[in-house]
C-alpha cells in the first residue's frame, strides 16, 4: 500500500494578543490509495484548518508553521505558488458543505464543469463537454443532459451537491477532501450521497479525506478515524476500534451524548464545560479540563502516544496507565 | 369540564385541520399564480406536560406549523385551540395573552439575540411587557434566578451576546422563554446548530426544566435521535401533511408508513459493526406549490401500487396512532404496517 498522503507534525498558527495559537498542533496522519480517513471533531478543534492546510489554502493572517504535507511523495510546502495550483484540482480536489457557496449562480452547471476540466486538460469544449455528461451520469444526476444546462439555483441541495462531486472528480484527483460534505442535507439526501461517495471511492480508488462532525457519517463511509480536539489528533485508528472500543475520553463522550444511542427515558451522558479557547488551553492534555478521569499527571504533562491495537492510538495518560481497561 | 388531572381529553394545545398557503406572486402585476401548500391540514395535540416531536424534512411545512400556531403568519383555515380557547378568533390585544403562555426557542441563538442589547435586558425584556416583576431590580433579580435555572453564571446577566459560546446563547435563549412563565414551549430546530456534546446539554437541559415547571413542548426538529430521546409522542409530516403519528417508541418500533420507514433507515448508524444499507427512498423532495396527485409521497415510495398514484389516502388507523399510507388501510386486505428494521 503506499501512501497517497503523509501529513508530519503539521502546525498551522494564527496570531492572537498572546502570541502565535496553534490551532493545528503537531498533527500526523497518512491516508492510502483507495482509503477513507474521517478526521472527527466538534466544532473549532482545527479539522477544517487541517484540511485547508494541505491545500495550502490557510486563510490570512494564519499560516503554516512547521510540518511536511508530502503528496505522492512531494512535501507540498515547498512547491511554488503555480505548481501549487496545479496540485490544487489537479491532484486533490474539494467538496465543501455548502455547494451553493462553491458554485457560480451564474454560469450554467454544466459549464461550469467544462470550464474545471479545461483548465487542467487540453481537451476540446465538445470533448469536455460529453465528459462532463459522463460524469453527471456517474454521480447519479437524474436526466443529465438537461441538467447540464440548468443554473445552480434551479437544482436542489442533494443535486448541488452532486454537482460538485462530478467537478471534483472531473480532474481524477488522487486526493479528494470531503468538508462535511452531508452536512446541510436532510438525512434522505444525505443517506444517498453517502452511498454514492462510497461506490465512486469504490470505482476510483481516490484517497478521501473525510471531515466531519458526525459520527454516523463516519462509521458509514471511512476506513480509519483520526479524532481531533482543541487542535490535536486525540485518537486514531480504524473505524472499528475508534467507534467500537474507544479509549480516549473524550471519543468515549461524544459516542454516548449521541441522542440516537441513549436509553430512552434515561438522562443524556454530557461532556461537562465547553472546549476551552486556546488562551486557556492547559500545559498538558488539552481534554484535562472536562475529562472525567484526569489524574495527576493530566493539567501539566502532555500525554505520548499509547499504542493500542496495531494501528490504534490514544493520547491519553489513563490509557497509558492502563492500556486494556477503562470502561 | 371535567377536574381529572391526569388523562384530561382536552390537551394544552389541539391544532386541528389547519392551512398554511403562501402565494407565489409573478409578473409585472405581481398576480397570484399559485400557492406554496406550506401546511395542508395538519391535525396535532400537544399535552399539558408532554413533549410532542414535529419531525420532517426541509420544506414540509414543520416551521411553518409552529409560526401559524403563534400567528406569526396568518393560516386559511383551521383552528389552533389552546387550554379551550381558539387563538384564530381572538383579535390581536386578546392574542397577546397567550404570546406570554406560549414561547418560542429558536435554532440560531445568534439571529434571536439582539447583539446590541446586554443579556439582562434580553431576558427581561418579555417580563416587562407582561407586568412580570415589580420593578427593574426585581426583574434583574429574576434574570439572575433565570440565569441559574438554565446553568449559567448570574454574575454575567450584564454580558452582550457575543461573550456567549453557542450552548451558553442557547441556554439564554431557553431563559428568555421562561421568563414570561409559559406553558407552552415551541423548540424550533432548537439544538440542531450545535455539536453534540453541547447538544445533550441543552437536551437535559429541557428535560429538567420540563420535570420542575411541568412544562409542554412542541419540539420542531429534523433529528430523530432527538425525538426518540425527549419526545412522548412523534408526528412526521411530508409535504404540508402528516403521514404518521403515534407514541414515539412505537413509531420508531414499527414505523406504518414508508416514509417513516426511509427516514429511520437513512439515519447512519454510529454502530461499527452495522452500516446502512443502500437508501430505499430516492431522489428529492417535490415542490410544495405543486404536490403529486394521490399520495404525496408515491413519487419516491419503494412501495407504491396503483392506487396512491390516484386517490389522496386518509390517516388509517395503526395499533398506537396513525398513518396516511394505503398499506394501513384495514379495507383494503393488504398487511397492516410492517415489522420496522
Amino acid at each position: 500500500m503506499s501512501a497517497v498522503l503523509e501529513v508530519e507534525g503539521l502546525v498551522t498558527g494564527f496570531p492572537s494578543a498572546d502570541g502565535r495559537v496553534p490551532v493545528v498542533d503537531d498533527v500526523s496522519l497518512g491516508i492510502d490509495a483507495g482509503e477513507v480517513l474521517a478526521l472527527v471533531g466538534e466544532s473549532g478543534c482545527g479539522k477544517s484548518m487541517t484540511a485547508l492546510s494541505v491545500m495550502r489554502l490557510v486563510p490570512k493572517p494564519g499560516r503554516i508553521e512547521a510540518g511536511r504535507i508530502v503528496l505522492a511523495g512531494r512535501d507540498l510546502r515547498e512547491l511554488d505558488v503555480l505548481e501549487m495550483r496545479r496540485v490544487r484540482g489537479h491532484e486533490v480536489s474539494m467538496i465543501f458543505q455548502e455547494p451553493m457557496t462553491s458554485l457560480n449562480p451564474v454560469v450554467r452547471v454544466g459549464d461550469q464543469v467544462v470550464e474545471a476540466i479545461r483548465l487542467h486538460e487540453d481537451v476540446s469544449q465538445a470533448a469536455a463537454r460529453a465528459r462532463t455528461l459522463e460524469l453527471f451520469g456517474q454521480v447519479r444526476i437524474p436526466d443529465p443532459e438537461a441538467r447540464l444546462d440548468a443554473y445552480p439555483h434551479q437544482l436542489s441541495g442533494g443535486l448541488k451537491q452532486r454537482v460538485m462531486i462530478a467537478m471534483a472528480l472531473s480532474t481524477r484527483p488522487r486526493l479528494l477532501i470531503a468538508d462535511e460534505p452531508t452536512t446541510a442535507l436532510d438525512v434522505t439526501i444525505q443517506a444517498q450521497i453517502l452511498e454514492l461517495l462510497r461506490e465512486l471511492q469504490r470505482q476510483s480508488g481516490s484517497a478521501i479525506l473525510l471531515i466531519t462532525h458526525d459520527l454516523g457519517v463516519v462509521n458509514e463511509l471511512s476506513d480509519r478515524v483520526a479524532v481531533m480536539y482543541a487542535g490535536k489528533i486525540v485518537e486514531q485508528g480504524s473505524r472499528r476500534d475508534v467507534l467500537g472500543a474507544p479509549r480516549h475520553p473524550y471519543t468515549r463522550g461524544l459516542l454516548r451524548s449521541i441522542p440516537a444511542r441513549a436509553e430512552p427515558g434515561a438522562p443524556l451522558a454530557e461532556i461537562p464545560g465547553v472546549v476551552p479557547p486556546p488562551s486557556e488551553w492547559p500545559a498538558g492534555c488539552r481534554f484535562a479540563t472536562r475529562c472525567p478521569v484526569r489524574f495527576e499527571p493530566c493539567r501539566d504533562q502532555l500525554p505520548d502516544a499509547t499504542a493500542l491495537n496495531p494501528g490504534h492510538t490514544a493520547w491519553c495518560h489513563d490509557a497509558a496507565r492502563d492500556p486494556e481497561g477503562g470502561s | 369540564m371535567s377536574a381529572a388531572p391526569q388523562a384530561s381529553a382536552e390537551p394544552l394545545l389541539r391544532v386541528e385541520a389547519l392551512r398554511t398557503w403562501f402565494p407565489i406572486h409573478a409578473g409585472l402585476l405581481q398576480r397570484v399564480v399559485g400557492w406554496v401548500r406550506a401546511v395542508d391540514g395538519v391535525d396535532l395535540a400537544v399535552p399539558a406536560g408532554g413533549t410532542l416531536a414535529l419531525v420532517g424534512e426541509s420544506g414540509c411545512g414543520k416551521t411553518t406549523v409552529g409560526h401559524s400556531i403563534l400567528r406569526l403568519v396568518e393560516p386559511q383555515e383551521g383552528a389552533v385551540v389552546f387550554d379551550g380557547v381558539d387563538l384564530m378568533s381572538l383579535s390581536p390585544a386578546a392574542m397577546r395573552a397567550y404570546r406570554q403562555q406560549i414561547q418560542v426557542v429558536f435554532q440560531d441563538p445568534m439571529a434571536s439575540l439582539d447583539p446590541r442589547m446586554r443579556v439582562r435586558d434580553i431576558v427581561a425584556e418579555g417580563m416587562q411587557s407582561f407586568g412580570i416583576g415589580t420593578g427593574t431590580a426585581d426583574r434583574t433579580r429574576r434574570v439572575g434566578e433565570l440565569f441559574e435555572r438554565v446553568q449559567l453564571d448570574p454574575d454575567q446577566i450584564w454580558r452582550y451576546p457575543h461573550e456567549f459560546s453557542g450552548g451558553q446563547r442557547q441556554r439564554i435563549g431557553i431563559a428568555r422563554a421562561l421568563a414570561v412563565e409559559p406553558r407552552l414551549v415551541i423548540c424550533d430546530e432548537a439544538v440542531s446548530a450545535l455539536d453534540v456534546s453541547i447538544q445533550a446539554q441543552i437536551l437535559n437541559l429541557l428535560r429538567d426544566l420540563q420535570r420542575e415547571l411541568g412544562l409542554a413542548y412542541l419540539f420542531i426538529t429534523h433529528d430523530l435521535g432527538v425525538v426518540r430521546y425527549l419526545a412522548d409522542e412523534v408526528a412526521v409530516m411530508y409535504l404540508g401533511q402528516i403521514v404518521e403519528r403515534g407514541e414515539t417508541e412505537a413509531v420508531f418500533q414499527r414505523p406504518a408508513h414508508p416514509y417513516t420507514r426511509g427516514l429511520l433507515a437513512a439515519v447512519p448508524s454510529v454502530d461499527p459493526e452495522r452500516r446502512s444499507p443502500p437508501p430505499q427512498v430516492l431522489g428529492d423532495v417535490p415542490s410544495p406549490a405543486d404536490p403529486p396527485p394521490g399520495c404525496r409521497f408515491h413519487t419516491r415510495c419503494p412501495e407504491v401500487f396503483a392506487r396512491c398514484r390516484a386517490e389522496a389516502p386518509p390517516l388509517f388507523r395503526v395499533s398506537e396512532g396513525a398513518a396516511r399510507c394505503f398499506l394501513a388501510d384495514p379495507e383494503a386486505g393488504s398487511p397492516q404496517g410492517r415489522a420496522g428494521p
